[in-house]
């Protein structure tokens, strides 16, 4: 990168030192509170900043103690050891113990969960009671991304569409989280959480007209299927890069911070595999740094396409990598709704009653298969898909505990099951017979307006079109 | 000092980095959504002095230390943009922008599109492109030394233009100033648009002096994005240049003028939009074209020009297009390799000479 030659000025070293030094030491609470929710703080602040930069500065310039760099008799006394010393970045007390940081520690971080696998809650004091009313509308959320999930992958398969993803398996990490969250908070997704969409509203009219591209279609047939987005529903487009979204969602933050939006954070989703990628660091090092509201959500489950986790990080998981950054964190179970509910609740609250971020890494497992071009059963066995699809499905926990509580039962299951069946077919059936985007569309939202360029090449087309009817079949396109 | 034709000649003069700084102090305080973040760009007061006092008048919260991840602060910067902030992400140089050019394209120039409309990114990219400063300092940097006594340099291998790479994709539109009037009025055209716009700059230029017109001192001044200026009219050959060749081309012309040639000079200014129009006229005028460009000459912006002129206005040309690029290969950093690297005054007197079919050793 940058290569600095300097000549030997001292107030060009004194320059380069003010620069981006220990934040971590000068920003309190407080200070930050202050300085964004006070307009006028806004003139103040650029000199109550920069004078706090420079105070932390002063220690770098050396005010030690020249007893410091004295010779081995003064080994022996412990009070010269126990002293600490301020270095760029805080203090740090020193020790005479040479001692590595193990790569593990003994245990691994718990897992937090409110619901054992029968359906009873194990949890402490820090549940709170989630109403009926609630319960049931996230199982049947819940359902409705299942059955959603088994018709438009079986269209894939019929070649009614070209493209499909399923959520198998991380239902309750989908609306768990959704449930939680408001709908002024921004989501951006990576691509296995349509399920937050479902929370908010989209409905399966919508989702089957994105994935046939067809007129109707908020994306106008510009992207493969399950790309879904909704500024409506403040649920960001989907971009298949993986982790692009995470520096995307620190901005969008910031910008919520700068508004002095005090009830709304930003929600990123992200899965194991992304936490290898540069944009997690950078997103996480910026949130950190710049403390804005927004919590990081991984949906680790365990497989990033053919890829374990073991191959993809060695560390415990991905909560511990929160602390590297600063970043307060929490594991919980991803395949318990009303753990994820819980910990997403309490998220939010750190997210935005302090303005900084938060991770939360939810354990759950990938059912199905990464896509509809995937076949799972090469790379892993088929008794541990087994295993997780029956023994660990989210959705057969969850409605032990609500037919516990007499809010369901096998008759209200099956009824919705078939509804919600007849619904997803009916919706498939319109959106497959639906027109196709109008060809405008082509060289529309380019640009704010359209180039002279863009306009000569619809003229053209417009020209070829007309000139030739038989290469451009007039019920799929029309002008 | 150029000679400017067809503008009055009036008092003001600033340099480029004088008329960046003004631009970016006018649209910050203007609007309260713009902000500025890059590496430097505050406390240090910019890299290259663009955001020299922006810092102490706007506060922490619109000038923006990064930390060192330009990747970072791209898609960061294109997450606000998608919210309603409206970033200017600065780069230290562009070749540092390939760290984040996923960003760049993918989150910034397809996002409209992509979404379908939804979600729109009124972002800048901005920061020097092309070659910098070499062992030898141009008389313009004289004063530059005396008040920044130290100079950033970098290896050879991050010295390219990145014109022709931003304006080949669809969604982002490119802009190149030269003179300090383009330069404030291209970046405040740029800060007000709604589309994402890569603003190329040139490190050897931000200490060069230009007299600014009345108009261009107006807080409000913004010049057109798509629309190129001739410098200079000619009837007998056009050059067409953009940045810091557009020096060189003017330079050029007046050489050629004591040899009997008038040369139209054309400052592109606008690289997406190209100002096919602008181009194409002066060329069924003139019956000659030469283009010039810093960067490489296999796909890029002469490249494009000559196709779009061959197209337009075959029937008009009088001579192949000729073409000066820079060399094909690595910026190599010693000054007299440097010197062979890049196009020189001369290159580009040859080229309209041979375009005008004078006899000239190749």
């Amino acid at each position: 990168m940058a290569l600095w030659l300097r000549r030997s000025s001292k107030h060009i070293i004194k320059n380069l030192m003010y620069s981006n030094y220990c934040r971590n030491n000068i920003t309190t609470k407080t200070t930050t509170a202050a300085s964004f929710l006070n307009e006028k703080a806004d003139v103040v602040s650029p000199v109550f900043f920069v004078g706090r930069r420079f105070e932390s500065t002063k220690a770098a310039e050396m005010r030690i103690d020249p007893q410091f760099y004295s010779s081995e008799e003064d080994e022996d006394h412990d009070d010269l050891l126990n002293q600490g010393m301020d270095f760029p970045g805080g203090k740090v007390m020193f020790t005479s113990e040479m001692s590595f940081i193990s790569e593990h520690s003994d245990k691994r971080i718990p897992c937090y969960r409110v619901l054992n696998d029968h359906g009873e809650i194990v949890s402490d004091e820090s549940y709170q009671q989630v109403s009926r009313e609630l319960a049931t509308r996230m199982h049947n959320s819940m359902i409705t991304l299942q059955v959603m999930d088994t018709f438009l992958y079986e269209a894939q398969r019929q070649g009614r569409i070209s493209f499909y993803m399923t959520s198998n398996g991380e239902e309750a990490v989908n609306i768990g989280s959704a449930a939680a969250l408001s709908y002024d908070d921004i989501i951006f997704p990576q691509y296995r959480e349509p399920g937050v969409l479902l929370w908010r509203g989209f409905t399966l009219q919508e989702f089957a007209n994105q994935c046939f591209g067809n007129r109707a279609d908020y994306g106008k047939g510009r992207q493969m299927p399950i790309h879904y987005g909704s500024k409506r529903h403040n649920f960001f487009t989907i971009s298949s890069p993986i982790a692009t979204q995470l520096p995307q969602a620190v901005g969008a933050a910031y910008s919520l911070k700068m508004d002095n939006k005090k009830d709304a954070c930003v929600v990123a989703f992200m899965g194991d595999g992304c936490t290898s990628e540069g944009d997690f660091h950078a997103g996480m090092n910026f949130a950190a740094v710049m403390e804005v509201p927004i919590v990081f959500i991984c949906r680790n489950n365990g497989w990033a396409i053919s890829t374990p986790v073991s191959d993809q990080f060695r560390s415990d998981g991905v909560v511990v990598k929160g602390p590297a950054y600063g970043i307060q964190s929490i594991r919980v179970d991803g395949n318990d709704a009303l753990a994820v509910y819980q910990v997403i609740r309490a998220a939010r609250n750190i997210a935005i009653s302090e303005q900084k971020p938060v991770l939360v890494e939810a354990l759950t497992y990938r059912v199905g298969h990464h896509s509809t071009s995937d076949d799972s059963t090469k790379y892993r066995p088929i008794d541990e898909i087994t295993h997780w699809k029956m023994a660990k499905n989210p959705l057969a926990r969850f409605r032990q505990w609500i037919e516990k509580n007499g809010w369901w039962d096998e008759e209200r299951d099956s009824e919705a099951r078939n509804t919600i069946k007849q619904e997803v077919i009916q919706a498939i059936q319109v959106a497959e017979r639906m027109e196709k985007p109008s060809l405008l569309e082509l060289f529309t939202d380019v640009y704010d307006k359209p180039t002279n360029d863009l306009q000569e090449q619809e003229t053209s087309l417009r020209e070829t079109i007309q000139r030739h009817p038989k290469d451009y079949p007039a019920f799929t396109y029309s002008l | 000092m150029l000679r400017i034709l067809r503008r009055k000649s009036l008092p003001v003069s600033m340099t480029v980095r004088e008329a960046l700084n003004s631009a970016l102090d006018e649209e910050m305080a203007a609007d309260p959504t713009v902000f500025l973040m890059g590496e430097e760009v505050g406390e240090y007061q910019g890299a290259y002095k663009i955001s020299k006092g922006l810092l102490d008048k706007y506060g922490p919260r619109r000038v923006v230390d990064t930390p060192i991840t330009e990747a970072g602060f791209t898609g960061l910067g294109c997450g606000a943009a998608y919210y309603g902030l409206k970033p200017i992400v600065e780069f230290m140089t562009f070749n540092f922008s390939m760290q984040a050019i996923d960003h760049i394209i993918n989150s910034a120039a397809k996002t409209y599109y992509m979404s379908g409309g939804q979600i729109s990114v009124p972002i800048v990219f901005r920061g020097p492109n092309g070659a910098a400063a070499g062992v030898g300092a141009q008389h313009s940097q004289a004063s530059y030394w005396q008040e920044f006594p130290f100079v950033i340099t970098f290896p050879s291998y991050a010295t390219q233009c990145y014109a022709a790479w931003y304006g080949s994709c669809p969604g982002v539109k490119v802009l190149s100033p030269y003179s300090s009037e383009d330069a404030r009025g291209l970046l405040k055209a740029a800060i007000r648009d709604p589309d994402p716009v890569v603003f190329l700059e040139n490190e050897l230029l931000y200490g060069e002096s230009f007299p600014v017109s009345e108009a261009a001192l107006d807080a409000n001044f913004c010049l057109p994005v798509g629309k190129a200026n001739i410098e200079r009219e000619g009837q007998d050959v056009t050059i067409t240049a953009f940045s810091k060749m557009v020096g060189y081309a003017l330079k050029a012309a007046d050489i050629l003028e004591k040899e009997g040639i008038n040369a139209e000079v054309i400052n592109l200014r606008s690289i997406r939009p190209l100002d096919r129009a602008t181009i194409n006229n002066s060329v069924r005028k003139t019956n000659r074209l030469v283009t010039v460009e810093e960067g490489f000459p296999q796909h890029g912006v002469c490249a494009e020009i000559s196709a779009s002129v061959n197209e337009d206005s075959f029937d008009y040309l009088d001579a192949p297009i000729e073409r000066i690029t820079g060399a094909d290969v690595p910026m190599p950093y010693a000054v007299n390799l440097e010197k062979m690297a890049l196009p020189q005054v001369e290159d580009i007197v040859r080229a309209a000479k041979r375009a005008c079919y004078g006899y000239v050793p190749k």
